[in-house]
């Protein structure tokens, strides 16, 4: 009985976990709060993988309620929401942990808003119908405009407001995206979206476009390319490390969206609207990866090129995306993996950073050695060198992949020059950053803040899983091909979707 | 009907976009929300608009499309909760950064400066 409501069960469980978190603990909360989070983060891991082992022999669809697609609405898990299903449970675990030796403290209520999160991302990889995205958009965006304020501080305020006004502008324009499409087509189930835009007439399918391209709009915005990116490096600056290091899936919400509504919906099998934007893809994709390199090779603040590398990654993976084959994608896929894990591990690296050094915090100036000093810098070498891309860790494998999925001379004299002089800029500024840091000290007394072997463990945990995307590359990318193969095939995709009772085991 | 409503649906959208792009916290959350009615409206009339017939398919010839009214309700209840934690935080960033500037060019933990 269980099995047949697996699908919902990633939603229900930090949903409840919050519920639960939100009741009166007594006088001394943080432990039960804590307790509970945990465990919901670990069910979630579990449950993911039982859904990884059941998608397996096919797409499984959930009708909410009992209605039939695309009269009701319909929670889809196939590989790929299943792989980001995960993905989040496995950064949200290591994140939390970290989050729990005193971070959860300095605001109210981080651990439910923290469920309420999950809940959002997880919610908005699962669904299959576009009014039920942007619901679950509004929830992800409600919690994480409480938890970038975390803490308070003046400095984080200024940042939330740009965040929270633009985050507002994009969902006035998803709901109108969403009106045109509604109205032109008379459905927001994707499945049934994918079948109807193709049968449109030339007039109706000039408008399916237009909405299309408000919906890449509010996408590219969520995912932060290049003219909507500015709200991202002062918000992930400013904001504690912790709520950064899980913000590090939320660009690839916008990616996953994407990627789904653009190969299912707007792909090839599109008629009059097939292949919508992806020029435009292409080129601010490209565009956003220079101007990452040039804020990455600008910043004074460790903070704030590892922002600048969460920009980066997204211009690499939507212009690899625009290419448009299965290689493309599956370089997409697994780059995406290893950078929301490295940017991620790289957040809490600087967090420790600098609480470590005081008064300097992550400026890159000079100034005193740490407690842990030996520990941090081996940490941030290995980040350094895995988000660089240099070998032998998952970001050379990933850029290789990028690299590799340039087919047309064109792409490859524009791709190729971007994706490596971005590179050597990280690794110029990386390198300066940490021989600021680490090697010119002061002489005099070494710092007393200590960080738990504990907390460590979190980073630990997060470089553990960029090892392993190294060590199982085989597997992973051929696990990620079959993911690519059917994004560009969607057909079980929509059968299962509509299919009806016959695939509602 | 439907130039009227089209007119109406443009000129708040209009108001509301002048609006946003003040510099000003406050003229900004009145643009939002105005943004928000416009796109309500908007929602609305995407089942088309038909006077005085049920959301009911089979009691009459002539019905009206219920499922915009549902976006339309969920869209209200969301743009209500996001409207007052603007409006909150809008109050927050006046009483502590003393300015209801947006973007505050003078600014001493601007990005430059960081």
């Amino acid at each position: 009985m269980l099995s047949q409501h697996l699908v919902i069960l990633p939603i229900l469980i930090p949903l409840l976990a919050a519920l639960l978190l939100l009741l009166p603990w007594g006088e001394n909360p943080q432990p039960y709060r804590r307790a509970i989070g945990l465990t919901s983060c670990v069910a979630l891991i579990l449950v993911a993988l039982a859904l990884a082992l059941k998608v397996q022999n096919g797409v499984h669809v959930y009708a909410v309620g009992g209605w039939q697609a695309p009269f009701g609405i319909v929670l889809v898990a196939d590989k790929l929401a299943v792989l980001m299903v995960l993905l989040t449970a496995l950064l949200a675990l290591p994140v939390l942990w970290y989050a729990c030796y005193g971070e959860d403290s300095i605001g109210s209520h981080f651990h439910a808003l923290f469920q309420f999160q999950i809940m959002g991302i997880v919610g908005a990889f699962l669904t299959g119908d576009l009014f039920n995205l942007f619901v679950f958009f509004e929830v992800l965006l409600i919690s994480s405009y409480a938890l970038l304020m975390h803490g308070g501080g003046k400095s984080k305020l200024r940042s939330c407001l740009h965040y929270v006004m633009l985050n507002l502008l994009g969902s006035s324009l998803f709901l109108i995206a969403l009106g045109i499409i509604y109205g032109i087509t008379g459905t927001l189930n994707m499945a049934d979206l994918a079948v109807k835009l193709s049968q449109l007439s030339q007039d109706d399918a000039a408008i399916a476009r237009v909405g299309g391209l408000l919906l890449l709009i509010v996408f590219a915005l969520k995912a932060a390319l290049l003219p909507l990116y500015f709200w991202l490096p002062q918000a992930y600056a400013t904001t504690t490390g912790t709520v950064a290091a899980l913000f590090a899936i939320m660009t690839k919400v916008g990616v996953y969206a994407i990627l789904r509504t653009f190969t299912l919906i707007f792909g090839e099998h599109a008629g009059a609207s097939a292949l919508l934007g992806y020029e435009w893809l292409w080129w601010l994709g490209l565009g956003t990866l220079a101007i990452g390199g040039i804020g990455i090779i600008g910043s004074r603040d460790l903070r704030l090129i590892i922002a600048y590398l969460v920009v980066v990654s997204v211009g690499t993976m939507l212009t690899t995306f625009s290419m448009n084959s299965e290689t493309s994608i599956t370089a997409v896929l697994y780059y995406l993996l290893h950078s929301t894990f490295i940017t991620a591990a790289l957040f809490l690296i600087v967090d420790v950073i600098a609480k470590q050094r005081g008064k300097t915090a992550s400026r890159i100036v000079k100034g005193r050695r740490m407690a842990q000093h030996g520990l941090l810098s081996g940490m941030f070498f290995v980040a350094a060198i895995a988000v660089i891309g240099m070998p032998p860790f998952s970001g050379f494998i990933g850029k290789l992949f990028i690299l590799e999925a340039a087919r047309t001379g064109a792409q490859v004299a524009l791709l190729w020059p971007l994706v490596l002089g971005t590179s050597f800029l990280v690794l110029v500024s990386l390198s300066r950053a940490g021989s600021r840091i680490f090697w010119h000290n002061f002489n005099g007394k070494v710092g007393d803040v200590r960080h738990a072997k504990g907390q460590l463990t979190a980073i630990f945990l997060l470089l553990a899983a960029v090892v392993s995307l190294t060590i199982f590359a085989d597997g992973i990318s051929h696990y990620i091909e079959h993911i690519a193969e059917d994004l560009r095939n969607p057909t079980a995709y929509i059968e299962a979707s509509l299919g009806g009772v016959a695939n509602h085991d | 009907m439907e130039a009227l409503f089209s007119i109406t649906v443009g000129i708040l959208t209009a108001c509301s976009i002048y609006l946003i792009l003040r510099g000003r916290s406050f003229p900004i959350v009145m643009g939002l929300t105005m943004l928000s009615y416009a796109v309500n409206l908007f929602l609305f009339s995407t089942g088309r608009l038909v006077l005085n017939q049920l959301p009911i398919i089979g009691n009459q010839a002539e019905y009206t499309d219920p499922l915009p009214q549902a976006f339309v309700l969920t869209a209200i209840v969301i743009g209500f909760a996001m409207t007052a934690y603007t409006i909150i935080l809008a109050v927050r960033v006046r009483g502590e950064l003393g300015t209801d500037e947006v973007n505050d060019p003078q600014a001493k933990d601007g990005e430059g400066n960081r």
